[in-house]
Formats: C-alpha cells, structure tokens, sequence
C-alpha cells in the first residue's frame, strides 16, 4: 500500500516537474569536451581557454573535461561524435577539418549535417613563418629561396589534408613551387619545430607563434586574411600579392548528432554566453582571431559553402 | 644569483600559512588520487582546476603543483601493493615492486619508490633552477633525427640485456610495435589495422588500459595459478624504525638506479615529444643494463624500483620546460597546466622566464615545498598502505580485479577499454606462461608511436635517405651506441662457442 502510494506520488511529482525540465535542460554528468587536435595547438588552447572560463564563472553545473581526439587529422573525433550514446552530453571544438576529413575520408560514414550547430566563437588566420636566422624578409625574397632550393624547402604543418597542407599545396600551385611538406601532430609542434631550424617554414595561427613571434625566433612574411593584421604592421596579405585567396580556421562548437533540441538550446545559451564574456572577447584580441558570431541556422548555411569551397580546393590541389 | 634570489623569493611565498595549508592538502589529495588506479595526476588536476579560482593564481598554481607531486609519488603505491599500475608513468615500479611486495619486501619497496621520488624531484628541481633556459635552446635541436635515434636507444637497451633469451625479447618488441601502430596514422591520416572494423581501435590502443590488463588482471591470474587456490598472505612489517631503516637500505642500493632516473628521466621529459612515461621505462632499461647482476631485476630488486620512480619525477619536472618555454605540453597534465596559465594571463614562451619571472620561480619555488612535504606525507600513509596487503590473496584477488576493471573505465569512460582489458589480461598470462617476457612489449607500445611518425618524418626530409641519422651531430653518435647495443647479443653468442671449438 505505502509503495503504491509513494509510486503513485513519484509519478505525479515527475508529471509535474516534466515540463519544467524541458524548459531547463541541465547537464547531468560531466560534459565531454571533444577537441579535434593533438595538445598544444590553437584548437586546444581555446578548449582549455573556455573550460577555464566556464569554471571561473561556475557557468555550467557539471565540468566541462577537455578530451584530445585528433588521429586520423581528426577523423578519430568524428567518429567519436557518430557513435556516443550520450549526444546531450558530448561536444566538439573544431577545425577546417571538420569539413575536409569527411571529403577526403568518404568511407568514415561522416555526414556533417547531422552534427548539431551550437557556436561560431570566430575565425583564426593564417601567416606565412620563416625564422629569423634564415635571412628572408619579404614574401619575393622567400619565393626566391624555395626556388633556389630547388625541391629541397623543407616546410611544415599538421596531418596531411589538414588546413597547413592545404595552405602550402596552395601556394606550390599558384607560385609554381616545390616544396617537402613534413606532418607533425599540431600546431605548438609546428610552431617549436620552426624555432628549433628543423624546418624552414610554416603557416601556424598567430596564437601558435605567438610566444616566438614575441622572443623574435620567428618572422612573419604573408597573411591570408581578407586585410592586413593589426597585430602584424607592414606584413602584405596573399590578395596585395596578386592572388584571390583568403584563407581562415573556424572556432566553433558543434555538438554530436542527435542531440535534443533542449541540450542543443542550453549549450547555445551557454556558448552565447562565453563569446559575450570579457575574457572570450580579449582572448579574440590577444590572439589576433576575428571575431565571427552566428546563429545555428546560419551556420548550417556556412557549413555547405565550406564544404563546397574546400572539395574544390582539395580537387584544385591533388 | 638573481636566480636565486626569485628562487628564495618563490619558496617564501610557498611557506606561508594559507599556501602550505594548501601544499598539504594538495600533496594528500594528490597521493590518493595517483594510488587509484586509471586516475592519475591529470584528473587530480582537472578536477581540482576549479578550486583553484578561489585563491588568488600564486596559490593556484602552488595547489596544482602540490597535486602533481602527491599523484608522481602516489602511482608507485598501487603498482607495488596490488601490481596495477597506478598510472602509465608508473608501470615500469610494477616490474620489480610486485615482486618484492610478494616477498614480504613491501615496505622496502614504497620506501625506496617514495625516496627515489624524492631524489628525482630534487635533481630535476636542481637542474631545472640552474640550466632552464640552457635545455629549452637544447631540446629545440632534437628535430625528428635526433628524437628517433634515441627510441632506437631505448629499444637497444632492451635487445642488448643479454639475461633473457633474446628472440622472445625481439618477438615481444615487434609484437608491442604492432599494436602501437592500431589506429590512424599520424602522416597520412588513414586509419590502420582496425581489428574487426570496431570503432574503439581508431583511437589506437590506450597505454593505460594495456598496462592495466596486463599487470593488473594478468598479475592477478598469475597469482591464483601459481598458489593453486591456496590461501596465502603477504607478511608486511609496520613500524615507524622499520621505515627509517628500509630509507637507508635504499639508498644504499639503489643509489644508481636514482642518479640514472633523476638524470636521464629529466632530459626525456625536456624533450617536447616524451614524457614521464618513457622516462621512467628508460631509466628501468638503463639501470637494469648497466647493472652487474641484471638478472636480479624484476625478481625484486629495490634498483628496479627507484629508478623509474626517480625517472618519472624527474621528468615531470622536466616536462614543465617545454610547457613553459615552447607552449608545448610535455603531457596530458601540463596541458591542463597551460589552460589555467591562459586564463591566468600568461604566454607561455621563450619570453615568460623575462616578462614573468616572479611566477616561472615561483611555480620552481612551491616544487621544492611540494617535493619535501610528498615524501614526508608518503612515508607517513606507508603503514596504511601496507594494512592492504595483510589481506589474504582470497580477498584481495576480487579487489584487484574490481579497481582494474573500474580503473580502465575510469580513462575514457569506454565499455571498450574493458573488453580489450580483460583481453590483454588473459593473453599476457599465457605468453607469460610460455616464458615471453611482457616489459619490452610494453615498452614498444610506448615509444612505437614516438619513434614511427620521427622515422618518417626524418626519412621525408632526407628524401629516403637514410643516412641522414648518422649525419647529424647529435643523432649520429646516439645512433651508433644503439646499433652497438643491437649487434652485441649476437657477439656474446658467438664468442662462447669459438671458445668452446678452441677448447
């Protein structure tokens, strides 16, 4: 009697609290940060940049734990996302690769659309780094040099496919260049392997040769944004140079597919939340990214041309 | 001098009253959560990031810096108690602390891991004080050559131990490889050997959950077969004399293996790709080769235990190098670091020893507070730790099995992981029971996904060619100690016979 009783209360109260728990959907576990990329580049830098946030601001009511998924030049977080059983409590920082890994892996089952859209945090630029021992100081001279090196310019980046090749596959096209493009597994390997002479150049996000750019280990010659770069005067971007090109890294945060309209609404509103915050939009600042807000559906809409625009870059340069 | 003087600066700032209150609990906290297995010191990090926003940054990162510590030390204790690995750094302890936990040595074992922890921390505090800027201009040099020639380094020590029989030596080492190579490559991005086209294999294989399986279930079984369902019981010996004798026991034999974990351990972790896991197999492989009776290792020898303590110390010290000065993580818990020095306001950098001086020894200072109060706490709980193994075999068997199965889930939350565990487990007793040795195995799982992606890299730059390793300045000479190792087995089988013909 007494448990048919306390069932029959339970159920009213669920009945109850129902609605109200639609309305407020909170996490109620640990939420699982996926991040597209090894340790140490741009993309984790902003993972641990906004868990921090989140936590300083106690912003949501369960961790958000950062989680490192960048084999297979992200293909491994993907993949991750597909098959979670727990769409509602798994989200993924992301890279260009998010739309070039599927393009280029087909048979990964990978269909982006399905994802969830939840943030544009903004978009990170790309410069041209060679070390400031190696004499070069202006994109002509450095052209120069790869020329005179005849097949043996040793440049560098992250995985093959990944946003770097393509930068670099880029300009071999357009220059008529021939360079040795050597992967490494993200962008702070990059950034030391320059530094250390071990490759002669790179196209790393300014947050990655920030600290060499400061200590002068490293120079930047070219910028692939739209305008020339507050943070880097006098330094001409690719379009000046003659060529239409622009070339830019998305920030953003998608979550698994499957994800419930009410997890979805709650992680928009706390991500809206975070790119509002002081400290998100002086981490813009510092770090040189431009800041790029849109709403879900638009970023539906930008996901279709970047992936139109990379499948025609990747077929231009293979 | 102005070194030492931010040094002293540092280290006042650790000694007051909030910030040792906080060293303490950190320490405590820190141990705890190294002991358990699957948690190491980068969930006691992450999980205690958040408190660290209630105190202002000089105590956060002393608070983080003490829970570092505490979980360095803590690994060690589940590795010899139970023979799971508290965590990766600490599975090279399990070698040779399990076995003299088994001989009733357990004391000895913590003690001498606790004082070995001490001795690493020390020198690579030491070391880190003197010649910070110094190393960070020497590991920018170790390009992909140089980083590859010392894998190879690192598996030579294994092949050229000469004690075990080498062609089970050579068959676990490939066998290890293979397994490192599961999941996507790193050059190409194209996913490899996916067993059975299962999901869980394209993040490759986790180290944790192998070394788990393997020691701790594998272990287990061992155990049960060996004592045929005996009930058996470890004598362990608790008093406070007892401890202060087993500190000097310790350093009286295991001087070496410390010297060579406390060096070596804090130049692999300096290097960007490393870590404290490969330092402290390395500096087990170093110490039991350079020793003169190294068919003693692995039976219990207390040299077995300090140096792979002393190594991952070290080389978590270390690793805060690449950290600071190239905003390269040495591993998964400076990276946590790096996030809160972002939030804090700090770029890592080759200008943060300048522009932020008061916090790059501030943070050396409170290592020094930090290493001191780990050994003192450590040694304090080593009685309780003991009290684990007066439990009979019967009872602890189930337990193990319990935190195993929990501390592989615990890594990546992945029914997966278990499944492949219990795997692991069931197949390193077999090849255990056929005389294959499981250390180099394990070995090549951790250094196979440094040395292949440096191999090709290096070979991409050279166009194929692979004189490149012999010439460069650094890698060449490196290269050929590691050849000479390989090829010496086969000398040493060679000779006898000749003598033996002569006779």
């Amino acid at each position: 009697m007494n448990i048919l009783k306390s069932m029959a209360l339970g159920i009213a109260a669920l009945t109850i609290s129902a609605p109200a728990a639609m309305a407020e959907w909170q996490p109620r576990k640990p939420i699982d940060f996926v991040i597209m990329a090894g340790p140490g580049g741009g993309a984790d830098r902003i993972a641990r940049f906004i868990q921090s946030v989140a936590e300083k601001k106690k912003l949501t009511r369960r961790p958000l734990i950062p989680n490192n998924k960048g084999g297979g030049s992200g293909a491994e977080s993907l993949i991750w996302l597909n098959s979670t059983n727990d769409p509602d409590h798994t989200i993924l920082v992301t890279l260009n690769s998010f739309f070039t890994t599927p393009i280029r892996q087909p048979d990964l089952g990978i269909d982006i659309q399905t994802f969830t859209p939840i943030a544009m945090m903004g978009v990170d630029p790309f410069a041209l780094w060679v070390h400031s021992d190696s004499g070069i100081e202006t994109f002509e001279q450095w052209l120069e040099a790869v020329r005179a090196a005849d097949g043996e310019y040793v440049t560098g980046g992250t995985g093959t496919g990944q946003e770097d090749s393509i930068v670099f596959a880029y300009l071999d096209n357009a220059f008529e260049l021939k360079t040795k493009y050597i992967p490494f597994d993200g962008g702070g390997a990059v950034a030391a392997a320059l530094a250390g002479q071990q490759i002669m150049a790179t196209v790393n996000n300014p947050s990655e040769a920030r600290g060499f750019y400061d200590s002068g280990d490293l120079r930047p010659l070219l910028v692939f944004s739209d305008e020339q770069m507050d943070v880097y005067p006098g330094i001409p971007t690719l379009k000046e140079k003659g060529k239409d090109f622009s070339y830019y890294n998305q920030r953003a945060i998608v979550g698994a597919p499957g994800m419930s309209d009410e997890a979805a609404a709650y992680y928009q509103k706390l991500f809206e939340e975070i790119y509002n915050s002081e400290e998100w939009q002086g981490y813009l600042e510092t770090e040189a990214m431009s800041p790029l807000w849109m709403e879900p559906d638009e970023q539906r809409a930008y996901w279709e041309v970047q992936v139109q625009t990379h499948s025609d870059l990747l077929a231009r340069i293979n | 001098m102005e070194i030492l003087s931010l040094l002293g600066d540092g280290m006042l700032v650790a000694i007051q009253p909030l910030n040792l209150m906080l060293i303490l609990v950190g320490v405590t906290l820190g141990l705890f959560i190294g002991a358990m297995p699957g948690l190491g010191s980068v969930n006691g990090v992450a999980i205690l990031l958040p408190v660290t926003f209630l105190v202002p940054p000089g105590s956060a990162i002393i608070f983080l810096a003490a829970i570092y510590y505490g979980a360095m030390y803590g690994g060690a204790i589940s590795s010899i108690t139970l023979g799971i690995p508290g965590a990766s750094t600490a599975v090279a302890t399990t070698f040779d602390g399990r076995p003299l936990a088994m001989m009733g040595k357990a004391r000895l074992a913590l003690v001498a891991a606790a004082v070995g922890s001490f001795v690493g921390g020390t020198v690579s505090n030491i070391l880190f004080t003197g010649f910070a800027p110094l190393l960070a201009t020497v590991a920018l040099s170790f390009g992909p050559p140089e980083i590859f020639a010392l894998m190879l380094l690192a598996f030579a020590t294994f092949v050229g131990l000469g004690g075990d029989d080498i062609a089970k030596t050579v068959f676990s080492i490939c066998f290890g490889l293979v397994l490192a190579t599961v999941g996507f490559d790193q050059i190409s991005g194209a996913p490899r050997l996916v067993l059975f086209d299962l999901n869980g294999f394209l993040g490759g294989i986790s180290f944790l959950v192998l070394a788990i399986g393997v020691y701790g279930i594998g272990e287990m079984l061992w155990t049960i077969e060996s004592t045929r369902g005996e009930i058996t019981k470890t004598d362990a010996d608790i008093s406070a004399r007892g401890i202060l004798e087993d500190v000097g026991e310790s350093a009286r034999k295991g001087w070496k293996g410390m010297s060579i974990g406390s060096f070596l351990g804090f130049f692999v972790g300096v290097l960007p790709a490393a870590g404290a896991t490969p330092a402290s197999l390395m500096s087990y492989a170093i110490t039991k080769m350079s020793s003169r009776r190294p068919e003693e290792f692995g039976k219990g020898h207390v040299g077995g235990v300090a140096a792979p303590e002393a190594g991952n110390n070290s080389a978590s010290t270390g690793s805060m190098l690449p950290m600071l000065t190239l905003g390269i993580p040495g591993s998964p818990t400076t990276a946590i670091l790096l996030g809160g020095m972002v939030i804090w306001g700090l770029t890592p950098g080759p200008r943060l020893f300048v522009d932020q001086a008061d916090f790059v020894w501030g943070l050396i200072g409170s290592f020094y507070v930090s290493n001191a109060f780990a050994l003192l706490v450590n040694l304090s709980f080593i009685p309780l730790f003991i009290w684990v193994l007066r439990m009979p075999f019967t009872t602890l068997a189930p337990l193990i099995f319990v935190l195993s199965v929990v501390g592989g889930y615990a890594a990546m939350q992945d029914m997966f992981d278990i499944w492949l565990l219990l795997v692991f487990g069931f197949g390193a007793f077999f090849l255990r029971k056929f005389d294959y040795p499981l250390a180099p195995a394990v070995l090549a799982i951790v250094l196979g996904p440094i040395a292949e992606p440096t191999l090709r890299q290096s070979l991409l730059l050279s166009s194929g060619d692979p004189m490149i390793f012999f010439s460069r300045p650094i890698s060449a000479p490196i290269m050929v100690v590691a050849i000479i190792l390989i090829v010496m087995p086969a000398f040493k089988y060679l000779r006898p016979r000749r003598k033996r013909a002569a006779r």
